[in-house]
């Protein structure tokens, strides 16, 4: 490529590259993808039978982070809007449900869909200026957004716990029985996390979710033809916090407590490195590489005296280097099918 | 008026050093970003190396000859990585400017996590020298010298650089590449080698910056991604790749942060996000900026 096509693709909006995914997969045969995803599902189903408490709960981790992953992927994969304030929403989530929980009720659904709600909300009341800009404006901005929203959590020290965390959240309560053991908690984690995944797979799968990767490929030609792509970004942007708020507030139960760092910049940095490792684009890569990059940083990290975000970084640029389309990329044998404009 | 300014001088003082302090950080973020599209986003990190190469070096005992040494180590070590920096993201010319942002952004997530293994985790003060540790009375309140001291440094590095993108040879180079880097290169000039330079001068300040609000700020983790945040957000405001847009950026943002704290305790967060906010939705390319770049 010539500088002068770099220039080109700045102007487009810098997200033509064939580093975040491509359009629908080829035609197969509907039972290459059924069965696998039914294997799956039935396996992470049946694992608590299986496990101790203790890797059941690593799992639910991973689960609550592949939820987040994928709802990041709904902007950087799909929409093409790389976002460094990600975790504000699934923060903002976290708060919302563990607040729920303390002070009225922890019955689900309540601290869901309130956690979704307010993650969703806060998207919308922060996103409107975020969606003004494309490409490398948009990681500045999030990253701006996302640390002022992590600051309000700590400083709002009356609803947040301040620096020290919303501490005792109750465990989840289903039709009067508290979620208390690991398999139950890992089933409501995994039921909900399902759902929320077909939604999103849903969205993008529909003409909305179409027109978003319309905008990812050209925006200026989206709009040319009649779309109004600012507002589609938003629908997006909104829709992304939602799911990540669900994902916050799925946190609140494994967890049962939220801290300031679950909304920073590290935590903003590493499910983007999760969207990155896995592929973005793919919906189901990210969940893969936020189970690898949790496991590095909870699982393996002890081990080298709490520096896995080291191997982390390490990991990173090599990814950066070495997969551009991370490990989704692996998967597809023949090159992209790049759409060039 | 001169109330108001008696009893909160000592904030717009705070906001003046902050500012200059941001200035020379934010000046190398914006002309690599604005010459090359390379969002640096390992520039806090080399802030936070400065930071602590001073608290090793003037942390023992305050001296001179220990903090112009922690300077010019500074220095070095900035225009060294700043180098690397450049070659590394070179391989990623031909990708989208993305790629090269995230390998700045993994690049960071080392070096933080290094700096943490070398130095620990506990917060690291950083004495300022001798003669500026005190404080001068300022209408009756004491205000310490060095923040008065960093004000001035500010200032002058304010005009050295001013001077050097406005008024040399190599300034008229550095904002030609900013205009239109194609015609830069049609004209013979290497595209690479002021990339390399501007990436070298631009991590240079930042780590000096580190040295310099060393005795204010210190060295602690996570200093890497505050003080990332508040560049960027000077960036944005002032206009990318704009040295003037860069130094009213950094004072308006300073004094958000001082006289925002000060007056408005529980709001600071959100005048810094009204303020940007502000500034894109009047003037999406921020205020010095000349190319739409807000605006994809």
């Amino acid at each position: 490529m010539t500088e002068v096509s770099a220039r080109t693709e700045e102007v487009h909006g810098a997200m033509d590259d064939p580093g975040t995914g491509s359009g629908p997969p080829p035609a197969r045969p509907r039972w290459v993808v059924a069965v696998p995803v039914a294997a799956v599902v039935v396996v992470l189903a049946a694992v608590p039978l299986f496990l101790a408490p203790f890797a059941t709960t690593t799992l639910t981790r991973l689960l609550v982070f592949g939820l987040l992953a994928v709802s990041l992927d709904l902007l950087v994969g799909v929409t093409g809007l790389p976002s460094l304030g990600h975790a504000a929403y699934f923060g903002a989530g976290a708060y919302a449900a563990g607040w729920v929980s303390i002070h009225l009720t922890a019955a689900i659904p309540v601290p869901l869909l309130v956690g979704a709600a307010v993650g969703g909300l806060a998207a919308a009341a922060t996103g409107w200026v975020a969606v003004r800009s494309a490409g490398v404006y948009f990681l500045m901005l999030t990253l701006a957004i996302g640390e002022v929203l992590a600051q309000v959590a700590q400083s709002w020290d009356g609803v947040t716990g301040g620096a020290n965390g919303l501490a005792g959240i109750p465990a989840a309560r289903l039709g009067g029985e508290s979620l208390t053991g690991a398999g139950f908690l890992y089933w409501y984690v995994l039921g909900v996390g399902l759902l929320a995944f077909t939604a999103v797979w849903l969205l993008a799968r529909s003409p909305f979710g179409a027109a978003l990767r319309g905008i990812r490929d050209n925006e200026p030609r989206m709009r040319a033809i009649g779309y109004p792509t600012t507002l589609y970004k938003y629908g997006a942007f909104v829709a992304a916090g939602t799911v990540a708020g669900a994902a916050g507030s799925l946190l609140a139960a494994q967890q049962r407590l939220v801290t300031p760092d679950d909304l920073g910049f590290t935590t903003a940095a590493i499910i983007l490195l999760a969207v990155v490792i896995g592929g973005a684009g793919s919906l189901w890569g990210p969940v893969v590489g936020a189970a690898i990059v949790v496991l590095v940083r909870d699982a393996l990290g002890p081990g080298l005296g709490g520096h896995g975000e080291l191997v982390l970084g390490i990991v990173f640029v090599l990814v950066v280097y070495l997969l551009p389309r991370g490990a989704a990329g692996l998967t597809t044998l023949r090159p992209s099918r790049r759409r060039r404009t | 008026m001169t109330g108001w300014l008696a009893a909160n001088l000592l904030s717009v003082l705070n906001g003046l050093a902050i500012g200059a302090l941001l200035f020379v950080l934010a000046v190398g973020l914006s002309l690599v970003f604005g010459m090359m599209d390379v969002l640096n986003l390992a520039h806090g990190a080399l802030f936070l190396v400065g930071a602590y190469v001073a608290a090793a070096l003037v942390g023992g005992g305050a001296s001179w000859g220990a903090f112009l040494g922690a300077l010019g180590l500074a220095a070095v070590i900035g225009l060294l990585a700043g180098g690397g920096l450049s070659a590394m993201t070179e391989p990623l010319r031909r990708r989208s400017h993305l790629d090269q942002a995230l390998l700045t952004l993994g690049v960071a997530l080392i070096v933080a996590e290094v700096l943490q293994i070398v130095f620990g985790d506990d917060p690291l003060a950083v004495p300022a020298p001798p003669g500026l540790d005190g404080s001068v009375s300022l209408l009756g309140a004491a205000y310490p010298t060095y923040r008065l001291a960093l004000i001035g440094v500010g200032a002058v590095l304010a005009v050295a650089v001013h001077v050097l993108v406005e008024r040399t040879t190599l300034g008229a180079l550095i904002r030609a590449t900013v205009a239109d880097r194609e015609m830069v290169a049609a004209v013979g000039v290497d595209n690479r080698r002021v990339k390399i330079a501007v990436f070298a001068a631009g991590s240079m300040l930042a780590t000096v910056a580190g040295v310099l609000g060393g005795p204010i700020y210190g060295a602690s983790v996570g200093l890497d991604s505050t003080v990332l945040i508040l560049a960027l957000v000077v960036v944005v405001i002032g206009g990318l790749g704009s040295v003037r847009g860069a130094l009213v950026g950094a004072l308006v943002i300073g004094q958000i942060e001082s006289l925002g704290r000060a007056l408005l305790p529980d709001l600071a967060s959100f005048v810094l996000f009204g303020a940007l906010a502000l500034v894109l939705v009047l003037r999406p390319q921020g205020l010095f900026g000349s190319r739409a770049g807000a605006a994809a």
